[in-house]
This record gives structure tokens, C-alpha cells and sequence, in this order.
């Protein structure tokens, strides 16, 4: 979809380019982000792909055309462009930024009212907003906008540089969810630039590792990069905590659960003492046709005739398919049970997840 | 005795204002501010002519800003009297003697303003704007001027009060609007007039300066943000 080739960025009187020789090829509907530290040319390559800076050698080709060989005003309406500040025109309301695009390449009302009602479903967005001015709107709400108004005109291509960086942690937290959903659903191409390692890990396809200069030091998927960095350089830059940061991007669905100690209600009690001393927790979870009641400690069973005797406690927290092997560690850790016990929709037992059953997935 | 003892004393015994002279002479009150009116408005508009393009060129090309303001601005420090008596030899007892004076004192004050303007435009707007793909000619008619006009309508303000301060100077040739009055006033000792020629001007300055204030806040709905809605959050 994207292919740079041998791009370079060469300012005058500088003797080394800002970019000096980088080649990257982005598929179609991947996600990738360009990452590095300051003065890595992460920008200066995003903005080459719609000439917002001109690039003075090789070759940049969008769809197997060169950009170059495009009028670079037509060639940037056919591409999403997002910025970290938004850059939403202070004076035109928010209907009218979103339909920005969609205006210049001359969509009729029509289209463009059918779209806007489009964008605002997908984006979460409030259509009282629609007639706000920019700085009636959040922080939030408005890198929401940001981001509608460059899918507008429904380009194969987003380009987005620092786009979650100007708002506060919890926000960013959420608008990232939200890109990862809307991306799930509209594959797009999408190149972005971040300087922050656990965001590029959280939404990329691959992160092209960028060091001084423009030098591509690792191209992979995020898994790839941390647990084979391909140098030094990359090993200092994701930083430490590799391990946990991988534990992030697997989910408790992708790896086979442990059954742990299960007994039915009905069961005897002894039939539960020795499950829990098989198992060796010193608890068992009581399960009822596959719905998970809680968890029965060995010494409550005393004097009891069945495991359901004595009222299951509660996991203080479950994890799901859904979540992360970081937050099943979360899971592990602050439990009394020592263990997360997964469940899926309706409280229905998967098993359970242990220390030494996650960190098996890390030195795998 | 100084000059202005004497000037006392001629205006002794005369009441401050005559009612009577100023009903006699509503005609006049009439003619004289539409001159007034007509030199102003005429004049900062063609200063406004000269002065917008000169401030686009100077905020795409920054090299000319020092020129254009050194020129502009040797033509704002030559005084308004001198400035109409050099041109009397050339375009007479005209409009166009009071005019030109008055046009090249705005252009400095509107070139400032529409420059400032111009720059007042976030990076990252101008970026976002050029980013989506609009032209060069897009990004100045639809970003730009836009949001430069609460900037570009204060330098106008300033432009119209101060024109029509420099007004009245020019009844020295007859062509001073309200000026006509305050220079009878002070010709004839007669403080009816010269009175009346003050407060009408200076009338006449205050309203133009809400009129404007008005047409700002009526074209940037924008730039008072809250100020008729509630703010989200």
C-alpha cells in the first residue's frame, strides 16, 4: 500500500539528513508506528507520505504511484491527516470541520449529512456537538473530531502524528480502546508517530523502530520487538519491564488455561479435601453445571457433608479471554487464592490462571 | 499677558453654548458629517485596500516586513499640516489633499494589525488546514483571513478614531467636516461652535468604534466561546 524507498530528507547546510536512507514497506490495512527518540525523523517521515515535507531523494510510492508525480493538494485530500493539537479551524463549527474533505473533493449535502451521521455513530459522538464551535468541546471530544474529520471523506490512508498525545492519561487510555475498535472494524492503512514505546506496543501492527537520522534499527510486530530486540539500541528503548510489556499484548483467550481445583456442590466433602490437596491451593471453586459459584477454604469444610455446604466466597476478581495476561498477573498477585480463575460470559468457569502458568508464556 | 488670557478674554460675557445658533445651523451639522463620514470611511477603506494585500505578501515572504514598515512608516511621521500644505500645489483645495494624508496614516496602523492577524493563526490549524489538502489561496480566504478579522476589525478601530480626529484639521482647506465648526469657534471667538464641532466628533468616534466592536463580535461568533452556550466537558 505504502512503500518508501531508499527516502531521503536532506536539509541544507545540515551535513547529516534529518532522514538518510530509509526503505519501509506498509501493507494494506496494517497499522504501523514510527517510533524513536527526538531527532529519529519519525515526523519528518510521516509527513513526506503527503509531501507536507518534501523528501530529496528516493521514492515514495502510495498505491504503486509515486508521490511525487502528484499534485501534492489533490494527493492530500485522498489521505487522513490527524495531528497532536488537533488543528480543528477555531472558527468553523464541528459539522463543518468534519465535512472539511468531503466539501473539497465537492460530495453533495446529501452524502455529506449521510456521512457525518455515519462518523458521529462510530465516534461516540453527541450531535448536539455537531453545531459547536471547537473550543466549546473537551480535550477528548475534540481529538475524537480530529480523527472523524480525517476519515471523512473515507481515505484508504490515515496519517497520524502524536494523535493521543495532547490529552491526560485516562482519556488517551480510552481513546486508544476506542482506535483500536474503529480500526478492527474499517481497516485502514494507518501510519502513526509516537515517542511513547507502551502506545506504539498497544495500537501497531508493527513499529518501525527508528534511531538518529533516520535509521531503521527493528521493523516487526510489537511481540517480535520485545522479545527478540534485534540490538542494544532497541533493547534500551523499549525500555525495561519487556516481559510485562509483552504480557500486555497476550490475551488470557490466546493460551490454554489450567483446569485448577474444581468440585461440584454435591460433591462429599471429603471428595473436595482431596481435590485440594491435589491441587495443593488449600481452596477448591465449587462449580455448579459450569456457573461458577466461588471458592471453599479446606478448614470450612469441617464438619460439612458436602463441598456445597458452607456458602462459596467470591473471587475478589476474574479475568476473561478478553483480557490481558498482564491483568490476570494483576489477578494473581492480589488474590488471596493465589491464582486469577477465568471465566467467560455469564460467570461460566474456564479454569484458572497461575504465576508460574504465565510467566511459562514469557520464557517460551 | 499671554495669549491665552487674551483668548479668555474675548470669549468673556458669551454664554458657553447659544441653543438658537446650533438650531439655525443643523443644515450644516448635517453636510459637515457626512463629509466627516465620507472622509473617514473612504479613506481607511482605501488604506484597508493598499494595506491587506501589502500584509499577505509580508507574511509569505517575512524578508519584506522591515521594508514595507520602514516605508509605511516614514510616511506616519510626516506631520498631517505639512502633509496637506505638500500636496496643496498638486491636488488643490480637494478631497484628495484631505484623503491622501489620511489614507497613508492608516495604512501603517492596518498593515500592523493584519500582519499581527495573520500570524495569530496557530501552526498547527494552518498545518491541519494544509494537511486536508486545501491550497495555498484555501488556506489564506478560509483559515486565515478569517480568523485574522478580529484583529484585522481593532486595527480598523483604531484606523477610523483616529482618521476622524485628523479630519477636522483638514478645515484649514475648508474640507474638515466637524473641524469647520471648531475652526469658526475659534476664528470668531465664538465658543458655540467650537464646542459643538468637539462633541460631534468626538461623538462620532464613539459610535463608529462600538458600530465596529458590534460587526466584530456579529462575524466571529467563534472567538467568545461560552459566551451564549454552555461549554461541554
Amino acid at each position: 500500500m505504502i512503500s518508501l524507498e531508499h527516502v531521503e530528507k536532506r536539509y541544507s547546510g545540515t551535513a547529516a539528513p534529518a532522514v538518510g536512507d530509509l526503505t519501509l514497506e506498509i501493507g494494506e490495512g496494517e497499522t504501523v508506528a514510527l517510533v524513536g527518540p527526538s531527532g529519529c525523523g519519525k515526523t519528518t517521515t510521516l509527513k513526506m507520505i503527503n509531501r507536507l515535507i518534501e523528501p530529496t531523494g528516493g521514492r515514495i510510492l502510495l498505491d504503486s504511484t509515486n508521490v511525487l508525480d502528484q499534485d501534492p493538494v489533490l494527493l492530500r485530500r485522498g489521505i487522513g491527516y490527524v495531528i497532536q493539537h488537533t488543528g480543528l479551524l477555531p472558527h468553523r463549527t464541528i459539522r463543518q470541520n468534519i465535512s472539511t474533505v468531503p466539501r473539497l473533493v465537492a460530495w453533495n449535502d446529501e452524502r455529506i449529512a449521510a456521512r457525518i451521521a455515519e462518523l458521529i455513530e462510530i465516534f461516540d459522538l453527541d450531535a448536539e456537538l455537531l453545531d459547536r464551535y471547537p473550543a466549546e468541546l473537551s480535550g477528548g471530544q475534540r481529538q475524537r473530531v480530529g480523527v472523524a474529520r480525517a476519515l471523512a471523506a473515507d481515505p484508504p490512508v490515515m496519517l497520524m502524528d502524536e494523535p493521543f498525545a495532547a490529552v491526560d492519561p485516562i482519556v488517551r487510555g480510552r481513546l486508544q480502546d476506542q482506535f483500536l475498535d474503529i480500526q478492527a472494524r474499517l481497516r485502514k492503512t494507518i501510519v502513526f508517530v509516537t515517542h511513547d514505546v507502551d502506545e506504539a506496543i498497544k495500537l501497531s501492527d508493527r513499529m518501525a523502530i527508528l534511531n538518529v537520522g533516520g535509521v531503521l534499527e527493528q521493523f516487526a510486530p510489537p511481540e517480535t520487538v520485545l522479545r527478540e530486540p534485534e540490538n542494544d539500541f532497541v533493547r534500551e528503548f523499549v525500555g525495561a519491564e519487556r516481559g510485562l510489556k509483552r504480557l500486555a499484548l497476550i490475551k488470557v483467550g490466546d493460551i490454554e488455561v489450567d483446569d485448577g481445583p474444581v468440585v461440584s456442590p454435591s460433591a462429599s466433602a471429603d471428595e473436595a479435601r482431596r481435590v485440594i490437596d491435589e491441587a495443593g491451593f488449600g481452596w477448591v471453586s465449587v462449580v455448579d453445571e459450569g456457573e461458577l459459584l466461588g471458592w471453599v477454604d479446606r478448614h470450612e469444610l469441617e464438619g460439612c457433608a458436602t463441598a456445597g455446604e458452607p456458602t462459596p466466597r467470591p473471587f475478589s476478581a476474574y479475568v476473561t479471554a478478553r483480557d490481558s495476561l498482564r491483568q490476570a498477573l494483576d489477578s494473581v498477585v492480589t488474590s488471596r487464592t493465589a491464582a486469577a480463575v477465568v471465566v467467560s460470559e455469564g460467570q461460566h468457569y474456564r479454569g484458572i490462571l497461575t504465576l508460574e502458568r504465565i510467566s511459562k508464556e514469557i520464557v517460551a | 499677558m499671554g495669549m491665552l488670557s487674551l483668548v479668555v478674554a474675548q470669549f468673556e460675557g458669551e454664554p458657553i453654548v447659544r441653543w438658537q445658533w446650533i438650531v439655525d445651523h443643523l443644515d450644516d451639522v448635517w453636510s459637515r458629517g457626512l463629509q466627516h463620514v465620507v472622509l473617514t470611511g473612504s479613506s481607511v477603506t482605501i488604506g484597508l485596500a493598499i494595506a491587506f494585500p501589502l500584509a499577505v505578501l509580508a507574511s509569505r515572504h517575512r524578508w519584506t516586513i522591515p521594508p514595507v514598515t520602514w516605508a509605511i512608516g516614514i510616511l506616519y511621521t510626516i506631520p498631517s499640516f505639512a502633509f496637506i500644505f505638500l500636496l496643496l500645489p498638486i491636488t488643490g483645495l480637494s478631497q484628495t489633499t484631505v484623503g491622501i494624508p489620511l489614507v497613508a496614516y492608516s495604512i501603517l496602523i492596518l498593515f500592523r494589525n493584519t500582519l499581527a492577524g495573520l500570524d495569530s493563526v496557530e501552526a498547527d490549524v494552518r498545518e491541519a488546514a494544509i494537511g486536508m489538502g486545501l491550497s495555498r489561496r484555501q488556506v489564506l480566504w478560509r483559515v486565515e483571513v478569517p480568523l485574522a478579522v478580529p484583529v484585522i476589525i481593532a486595527g480598523v478601530r483604531i484606523a477610523i478614531v483616529s482618521a476622524i480626529g485628523l479630519v477636522t484639521i483638514a478645515a484649514l482647506i475648508g474640507r474638515g467636516g466637524f473641524g469647520q465648526f471648531i475652526l469658526l469657534g475659534l476664528d470668531t471667538f465664538f465658543p458655540t461652535p467650537l464646542l459643538l464641532g468637539v462633541v460631534l466628533s468626538v461623538a462620532l468616534a464613539i459610535l463608529a468604534d462600538l458600530l465596529l466592536l458590534g460587526l466584530q463580535r456579529l462575524v466571529t461568533p467563534w472567538s467568545t466561546p461560552g459566551g451564549t452556550r454552555t461549554v461541554a466537558t
